[in-house]
């Protein structure tokens, strides 16, 4: 069994590393600030005992004041999951992306920023990847209108 | 005198019979040889996460069909398990095992393709794929029995299944149980050491482990690198936990490989069948769920292990009739960000052969 780690077990650890970069855990998540996601994924990934060496999925939530970033991460050595969240300005969304991490997010974060407009700093190759070049407008944002 | 040659730039696809759907690939080739390589897509895509936020729970089941259309039972499953979490609704043991028998026969089926299909592409025309096609009919007509279907089954719901099976079903399935094992003898027989088939696919398109695990590849690209991770096992989902099978894993990561890890996972999906048809219980085969679901504000993950992959769905609710957000995992998508790393240095011929060693279907690539 998968053993779901929550916000209350990982967010100490993170908080030794980084002092300010936890913003809320709780029994499902850990949210952190978008400025730190790269360093708090890199220590994760990389820590012996976390060992976080699958990325799952991302998703990315309307929250109509704020977009919320969902990283699914998983360790197949230890079996355990654990779901790492940031959010970020609705005005000017950017986040570091996380493809130097994982590859798998490369697709992903292309998904994201094509569908809900979040631009990923740093990614390669960032460009609409569903719809085409030139289309207006992100079709999973709550407020968009055809 | 040596020749100056420069790289160029062709593409296969959109429309090409290897591409299977509407697939393309940008590819920069020096010679014969293939340099580098761009997948484009979204040819298919039709917006079904936004079309989620604007159907009910239940609604959204024949949509989730159109996924991967190979395996629409394993998407039915994978959704109704998510919406199962999210609004803690219990499935009666009956329902489980009925589940559970679909998709081990979904599995079947579209592991049937993916070999029929990737032995064409290997240069073996329509023979292999035509004797799978036989096999697969068989399953075909188990679905009809039960849902009424041939493609888009529509067939589980939140709390149970759709309907009860059938009396002639158990019969029929016992038919198939005795016959198909031979059957993949047969494919044994005929392909397992075959020479041409070696030569083409052994040693060709490997992805190494690490990089299998870091671009997040799942189902049978996965494990055919030697990662044993398979969520039927790592997180047993539904009734799994119950049933005795191995995982096949390979360990060159090859074409090969991939080959050889679906149709062992063909003969384990035919153990747990067995097992579950031996153990089902009667009684009802769906919980009594209203017809508007209303689950609590709040938000969930629910994965299998889908023929291609880990199939999942992440729901947020916010406690209205309608997903607020319903993000789905394919296994399609991300395997495909491992061809890139598989075809480096191959010959076009070979391209053609390890893009069909990965199964993708487009449908759930675009969504």
């Amino acid at each position: 069994m998968t053993v779901a780690l929550t916000g209350f077990n990982v967010a100490p650890q993170i908080t030794k590393q980084f002092p300010d970069a936890v913003v809320e855990a709780n029994d499902r998540a850990v949210v952190v600030k978008s400025g730190l996601l790269f360093k708090v994924a890199q220590y994760l990934k990389n820590t012996p005992g976390l060992a976080f060496d699958y990325l799952n999925h991302i998703s990315a939530v309307d929250y109509y004041d704020y977009f919320e970033l969902v990283y699914y991460l998983v360790s197949i050595e230890y079996n355990h999951s654990l779901v790492l969240k940031t959010r970020c300005d609705r005005n000017k969304p950017a986040v570091p992306s996380a493809v130097s991490l994982w590859r798998g997010a490369d697709y992903q974060e292309r998904e994201i920023y094509d569908l809900m407009g979040i631009t990923f700093e740093g990614h390669p190759n960032l460009k609409r990847i569903a719809l085409w070049a030139g289309y207006k407008g992100h079709p999973l944002r709550k407020d968009y209108l055809e | 005198m040596t020749l100056k040659t420069e790289p160029y730039v062709i593409n296969i696809g959109p429309q090409h019979p290897s591409t299977h759907g509407v697939f393309r690939m940008r590819t920069t080739l020096d010679g014969e040889v293939v340099v580098d390589l761009e997948p484009i897509f979204g040819y298919l895509h039709r917006g079904i996460e936004k079309l989620a936020e604007e159907r009910t729970y239940t609604g959204f089941i024949p949509l989730t069909d159109r996924l991967d259309y190979l395996s629409s039972m394993s998407n039915n499953l994978a959704y109704v398990l998510a919406v199962e979490k999210l609004a803690r609704v219990l499935v009666p043991e009956r329902a489980e095992y009925i589940r559970v028998i679909m998709a081990e026969l979904q599995r079947v089926a579209s592991h049937l393709i993916a070999v029929g299909s990737f032995l064409n592409d290997a240069g073996a025309f329509m023979t292999p794929i035509v004797y799978m096609i036989r096999e697969r009919e068989k399953i075909l007509d188990l679905f009809e029995m039960v849902s009424g279907q041939r493609l888009t089954y529509n067939y589980m719901r939140v709390g149970g299944v759709s309907q009860d099976l059938p009396e002639e079903f158990l019969p029929a399935l016992d038919n198939f149980l005795e016959q198909m094992p031979l059957y993949i003898d047969e494919y044994d027989q005929l392909l397992a050491e075959n020479e041409i088939l070696l030569a083409r696919s052994k040693g060709v398109g490997v992805l190494n482990k690490e990089t299998a695990v870091n671009v997040s590849a799942g189902g049978p690209v996965l494990r055919a690198s030697g990662v044993k991770w398979d969520i039927r096992k790592a997180d047993p989902y539904s009734i799994y936990d119950r049933f005795e099978f191995d995982i096949p894993t390979g360990t060159n990561g090859d074409c090969y490989d991939r080959y050889w890890v679906r149709v062992q996972e063909m003969r384990q999906s035919l153990r747990i069948i067995e097992q579950a048809k031996a153990q089902i219980t009667s009684g009802p085969v769906r919980s009594e769920v209203p017809h508007l679901i209303r689950p609590p504000v709040g938000e969930a993950y629910g994965h299998i292990e889908a023929p291609k992959g880990e199939l999942g769905f992440y729901l947020v609710s916010d406690n209205s009739i309608a997903p607020y957000r319903c993000h789905i995992r394919a296994p399609s998508l991300l395997n495909l960000t491992a061809l890139r790393d598989m075809i480096k240095g191959w010959k076009v011929a070979d391209l053609i052969l390890i893009f069909g060693s990965i199964d993708i279907c487009m449908g759930e690539i675009d969504r």
